[in-house]
């Protein structure tokens, strides 16, 4: 069928001057700036990688691999990676399960499900820096909900965002809750895509709720959850924004990730080589994540 | 369903979004609180309404300059991303000429790339072409980074137009440049204001870039320009708090006006990604 539509829809023309003309005039501009803000500094991050370079003048003490040694033997660059690999781990343990209950509720009949479905979409509307902040105050040991609970009990109160113990679980919840929104919303386009007659006829045959969501809903919408579960574990290897404003890095570098990782210890240090070898690690995570994932899990959606 | 079971998901419902509610309206209403009452009120309404801290904010320089600042991004963002993946997507969609396919692939290439992998040599790149704090210093790479997608978006749409359209406009003598302005892009109006949405809402809320190539507070959109009023008030939480709501209101009230929109542009922008 696909092929039908494309030899329907291929251009069959030969090329003119007009097309000719289309060619060099449209192309270019777009195909210069991506080349040289997107492709170029991909292609240089692997070649600054190799040397001990500071920015200014041209990159010339090459060191070999040294910098991924320096990358990788670094305690704080392993606990972003640990960090990183928790934010996957909730993501797709508590985020994404939590966002389908959610979007089944609200799917149906229930009363105010427009309602509910613009507020739970709320928090992914507000930009990472706003809504980290928002739970700065909340998670305040002097103002935040830890000062309320601890007067309603008499007890001193707990700096979550200053303890090395809390302070990462922290910024999870926060995750959480600015984006099981989205993902509820993914969700929901995917369920009214579900033909409702094929529920109705498993009603007829005695189905119970249970083994309709099993046998019927959920295989129907496993193409929308293979894609969130991309989605999510992509997202949450770029985490950087929402780290910023909670606890920007701290305390005692025990809450960044990645990319906070590259900007502290990198960018604000002009520390090239060494930041450009964090991109590459970051790079190659990513490509790799999104290669094997998609040949293993989306070949046919 | 039984009834049980409804007024139990009902009340499931009410909880999340209590939770999802609960921080949002104590950061609206802690603007409005005195620094005594917030020590001890959190998520109550506010005992005395204090008006200063919204009028002094809403009274400065400085909150409208963040907010045009955000605001000329985001448009010179949207309006360049528009023209050029139009144009590139239209040529991709219609004409078959020597390496298409290859540079169709390059672009698409930037569907892979995290944006912030290469953020410092990005950096160097924009230092070198003297855009280091300035605006276009950030469109342009905002521009460079949405182009794959929004290629990816338009030349789709582009290609589901009746192809028996462009037959007969070319019979009339009508070129390829007419037909793209006066068919093409008035029939694609629905397709452009997603790639219109999705652009915006990244550069609305786009942080790493600004932070990293702007310098001077005058230029700061409001993600820097709230950050760094935090620290300069870190002691202050009602003013804070108050510049909080006032920068995430415009956020909030466009979303409201074009909710469906909005939301459709951006689960599509996924989904077709």
């Amino acid at each position: 069928m696909s092929t039908v539509e494309q030899a329907q829809f291929e251009p069959a023309r030969r090329m003119t001057a007009n097309s000719w003309a289309v060619v060099v005039i449209f192309l270019p501009p777009a195909l210069l700036l991506f080349t040289i803000f997107v492709a170029l500094p991909m292609a240089e991050a692997g070649w600054y990688s190799f040397y001990n370079w500071n920015g200014y003048g041209r990159p010339d003490r090459f060191i070999g691999l040294k910098n991924y040694g320096y990358v990788f033997g670094n305690a704080v660059f392993a606990r972003a990676l640990v960090n990183n690999g928790l934010v996957i781990a909730v993501s797709l343990l508590i985020q994404l399960p939590l966002a389908l209950a959610v979007a089944l509720a609200v799917a149906g009949r229930v009363v105010g499900a427009v309602t509910f479905r613009m507020i739970f979409f709320l928090p992914y509307v507000l930009a990472d820096v706003g809504a980290g902040l928002i739970w700065r105050y909340m998670f305040d040991g002097d103002y935040g909900l830890p000062a309320t609970i601890a007067g309603d009990l008499g007890t001193p109160s707990v700096y979550l965002l200053a303890s090395k113990d809390w302070a990462f679980a922290a910024v999870l919840v926060v995750i959480v809750w600015k984006y099981f929104g989205f993902y509820m919303m993914l969700y929901v386009a995917g369920l009214q895509g579900i033909d409702k007659s094929l529920l109705e006829a498993a009603e007829m045959d005695g189905a119970g709720p249970f083994q309709r969501f099993r046998h019927i809903t959920l295989p129907l919408l496993g193409p929308m959850i293979r894609l969130s579960i991309f989605f999510s574990v992509v997202g949450s290897l770029q985490l950087f924004d929402i780290v910023v404003p909670l606890t920007g890095g701290g305390p005692f570098d025990t809450t960044h990730t990645m990319v906070s990782f590259l900007y502290y210890f990198g960018i604000t240090r002009m520390r090239v080589g060494f930041g450009s070898a964090v991109g590459v690690v970051l790079f190659i995570i990513c490509v790799t994540f999104a290669f094997g994932y998609r040949r293993a899990f989306m070949r046919n959606d | 369903m039984n009834g049980l079971a409804a007024i139990a998901i009902f009340g499931a419902l009410v909880v999340v979004a209590g939770i999802v509610l609960v921080p949002i309206l104590a950061t609206v209403f802690g603007g409005f609180k005195d620094l005594g009452e917030l020590r001890v009120n959190l998520l109550g309404l506010p005992r005395h309404w204090v008006w200063s801290g919204y009028w002094d904010i809403l009274a400065s320089v400085r909150y409208w300059r963040v907010l045009g600042n955000s605001l000329l991004i985001a448009l010179l963002t949207v309006a360049l991303t528009l023209a050029l993946s139009s144009m590139t997507a239209f040529a991709f969609a219609h004409l078959k000429f020597f390496g298409d396919k290859f540079l169709l692939n390059y672009l698409m290439l930037g569907l892979l790339f995290p944006a912030a992998t290469a953020i410092l040599p990005l950096f160097i790149k924009i230092r070198d072409l003297g855009l280091l704090d300035s605006y276009w210093g950030v469109v342009l790479p905002q521009v460079a980074f949405s182009l794959a997608m929004a290629v990816l978006l338009l030349r789709n749409a582009f290609k589901q137009l009746p192809a028996e359209l462009l037959d007969a406009a070319m019979m009339d003598g009508c070129g390829y440049f007419r037909y793209f302005l006066f068919i093409t892009l008035p029939l694609s109006g629905p397709i452009l204001s997603t790639v219109a949405v999705i652009s915006f809402v990244a550069s609305w809320n786009g942080y790493l870039l600004p932070l990293v190539v702007l310098d001077s507070e005058s230029r700061y959109p409001w993600t820097l320009g709230l950050m760094a009023f935090q620290g300069q008030y870190n002691t202050s939480w009602q003013l804070v708090l108050a510049f909080i709501t006032l920068t995430i209101l415009p956020a909030i009230l466009m979303f409201l006006m074009a909710q469906r929109y909005i939301v459709a542009g951006l689960t599509a922008g996924a989904l077709k990604g």
